[in-house]
């Protein structure tokens, strides 16, 4: 909402892309299992993502959260099971996924103009480029530090970096872990529209981890509750929620009030004393 | 970093090289990388005295600074000669040390002398510091090199470098071929073993990454590692041009006509203390005006990569 006037999204840029997927993809997860060692992590997670849409990903910290969005990414092998990306199985790095680390991951050593353009898809022609990325670092508002290097921003502008280098793909799935956790109140409700906004304009099924239960109720269409299932080690799907309503969506609403309290009571918090 | 200081160190005393740092002390500080380097000895940890902390924050400040031990050296030298508390053969006066590099240089041998020897060195380090560079690059990066030749390597470092010298002879006879080649062989460790423990210790978070967004090869080395590696690279170069110092020596000692190696022998048959004490001189200031030039292009380095 915050945001909407200042973007505008020019299609002209868009049409340069030779790799970027101009498509969201489904993302489907069979019994996908994931031990390191002895420990199991993810035991038989079955799920499908909806091409397009957004799912938020909640849960017990270390329980494998991470783990699930690096398997889609391609950058962990699930020790069973497979995920696929529009019905093709993950093998190795898949060039349609972009990723935001939980930590911000930039190069100390290059700009934070030239770390977004690290995220630039193959083939993208050095103007179009450039335009792309002065107009994410717009978006994430972090225009007056395009040539400051990573360690002269703050954590929050680190993060926010990141956040646009995943942007700048352009992908068919777009995997956010945690993206706006080091962000204050208010930046985090701008960023939060910006990532609709970006959203409405861009297909792509965004699958997003957040720790916090309001955010996923305001960004989702669906939240995945992921955690310890019937006994078993490692985590599974312990929960689906529909999330009703078009966003931007009441806080206040009774109905999310009820949907709130059934989130932290998965997640193990006890929901009347919050 | 510390594999490299351990054979910088391991090698000294081989080669004459405490001599010549007990003396003058700005070669071995050199040889010792940035830090160590004699005009931060004054500065105090803690509160800084009014004056002295002016004078730190400027650079004629330090540079002022840094002249105050060797003049008190050359003065406590003058004096102590002057009054004739060492004989001239122990230790003779500046005045004559002076005199006899004027001599040399009327002669116009000491051009020849300093010439060929920083030709050595510099052709020395030239060619070890590349190959160093290559194969640490190498053998940092792939794994299957690392299994490869990395305890091969350790085996040749592992052995002292006046070993090599009759094989080389042998080989090559006394030319300028066996002295660079030995020269070489001193400038090769310390810059491969600087580069390929600073790959090996590449933040692996940003290689991923990287590699999350594409990047493969020859630009993820361009792009991630070797950035990452601009520092040890250059830590690795400095100690390695000490060494290249140090190893023209030995090669000079041994068996040459020319060149400030040559000098030093010669100086002792003919008992010339002046000549020797001239060349050791000669070392400390090559040896420090090199590395100056070296931390030059380091800080240029650094500024645009690191
Ligand atoms: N490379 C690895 N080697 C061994 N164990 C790992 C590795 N990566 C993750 N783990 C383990 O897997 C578990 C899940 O990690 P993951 O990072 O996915 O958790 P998470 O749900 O993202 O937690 P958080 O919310 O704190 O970020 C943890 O117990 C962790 O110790
Ligand atoms: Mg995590």
């Amino acid at each position: 909402m915050i945001m909407t006037s200042t973007l505008s999204v020019s299609d002209d840029v868009r049409t340069d892309d030779a790799v970027a997927s101009e498509r969201a993809l489904p993302v489907t997860f069979e019994s996908v299992t994931k031990s390191f060692g002895e420990r199991i992590v993810l035991n038989g997670v079955d799920f499908s993502v909806r091409a397009g849409e957004v799912l938020a990903i909640v849960g017990p910290s270390g329980c494998g959260k991470s783990t699930l969005l690096r398997a889609v990414a391609g950058l962990e092998t699930p020790t069973s099971g497979t995920v696929r990306i529009d019905s093709s199985p993950v093998t190795g790095l898949s060039e349609t996924s972009a990723f935001a680390f939980q930590e911000p991951r930039l190069l100390p050593w290059q700009t934070i103009r030239r770390n977004v353009a690290l995220g630039l898809p193959k083939g993208t022609g050095k103007a179009a480029g450039a335009a792309h990325v002065d107009e994410l670092l717009e978006h994430v508002e972090l225009s007056a530090y395009a040539d400051h290097r990573p360690r002269e921003v703050s954590g929050g502008m680190a993060q926010r970096a990141s956040l646009a280098r995943a942007l700048a793909r352009r992908p068919g799935v777009l995997l956010l872990d945690e993206p706006f956790g080091a962000l204050d109140a208010l930046t985090r409700l701008k960023m939060q529209d910006l990532l609709l906004d970006i959203h409405a304009k861009h297909p792509a099924t965004i699958l997003l981890v957040t720790h916090d239960v309001d955010e996923a109720l305001q960004l989702a269409d669906r939240i995945l509750v992921l955690s310890p299932t019937g006994g078993h080690e490692g985590a599974g799907v312990a929960n689906v929620i529909d999330v009703p309503g078009t966003r931007p969506r009441d806080r206040s609403s009774a109905e999310l009030g009820a949907l709130r309290s059934t989130l932290l009571e998965n997640l193990g918090v006890d929901s009347h004393r919050h | 970093m510390s594999a490299a200081e351990e054979t910088q160190g391991r090698r000294s005393p081989q080669v004459n090289g405490g001599t010549a740092q007990a003396t003058v002390g700005s070669y071995g500080s050199s040889a010792a990388g940035s830090g160590a380097s004699p005009e931060a000895a004054p500065a105090p940890g803690g509160k800084p005295p009014r004056a002295g902390a002016r004078l730190l924050n400027t650079t004629g400040g330090r540079v002022l600074l840094g002249l105050v031990v060797p003049v008190v050296v050359l003065a406590a030298w003058h004096f102590s000669t002057a009054a004739g508390v060492f004989t001239s053969v122990q230790l003779p006066t500046p005045a004559s040390v002076w005199n006899a590099a004027a001599e040399l240089i009327q002669r116009g041998e000491l051009w020849n002398h300093i010439g060929i020897s920083t030709q050595r060195v510099l052709l020395g380090f030239a060619i070890g510091g590349l190959l160093g560079l290559a194969v640490g690059s190498l053998v940092g990066l792939s794994r299957v090199a690392d299994a490869l030749f990395s305890p091969t390597i350790g085996a040749f470092r592992a052995v002292p470098s006046l070993a090599w010298v009759p094989l080389l002879i042998l080989w090559m006879q006394i030319g300028e071929d066996s002295k660079v080649t030995l020269i070489s062989i001193g400038a090769f460790f310390p810059v491969f073993t600087t580069v390929y423990l600073a790959l090996r210790h590449v933040d692996q978070n940003l290689v991923e990454a990287a590699r999350a967004f594409g990047l493969r090869g020859v630009r993820l080395l361009t792009t991630v590692q070797l950035p990452a590696v601009v520092p040890s690279i250059f830590s690795g170069l400095r100690l390695a041009l000490a060494q290249a110092w140090l190893f023209l020596v030995a090669a000079e000692l041994i068996a040459s006509s020319m060149g400030l190696g040559f000098l030093l022998t010669d100086s002792q048959y003919n008992g010339r203390t002046d000549r020797l004490i001239l060349a050791i001189v000669l070392l400390a200031v090559f040896g420090k005006i090199s590395d100056a030039l070296v931390g030059v292009v380091e800080r240029w380095a650094i500024a645009r990569w690191a």
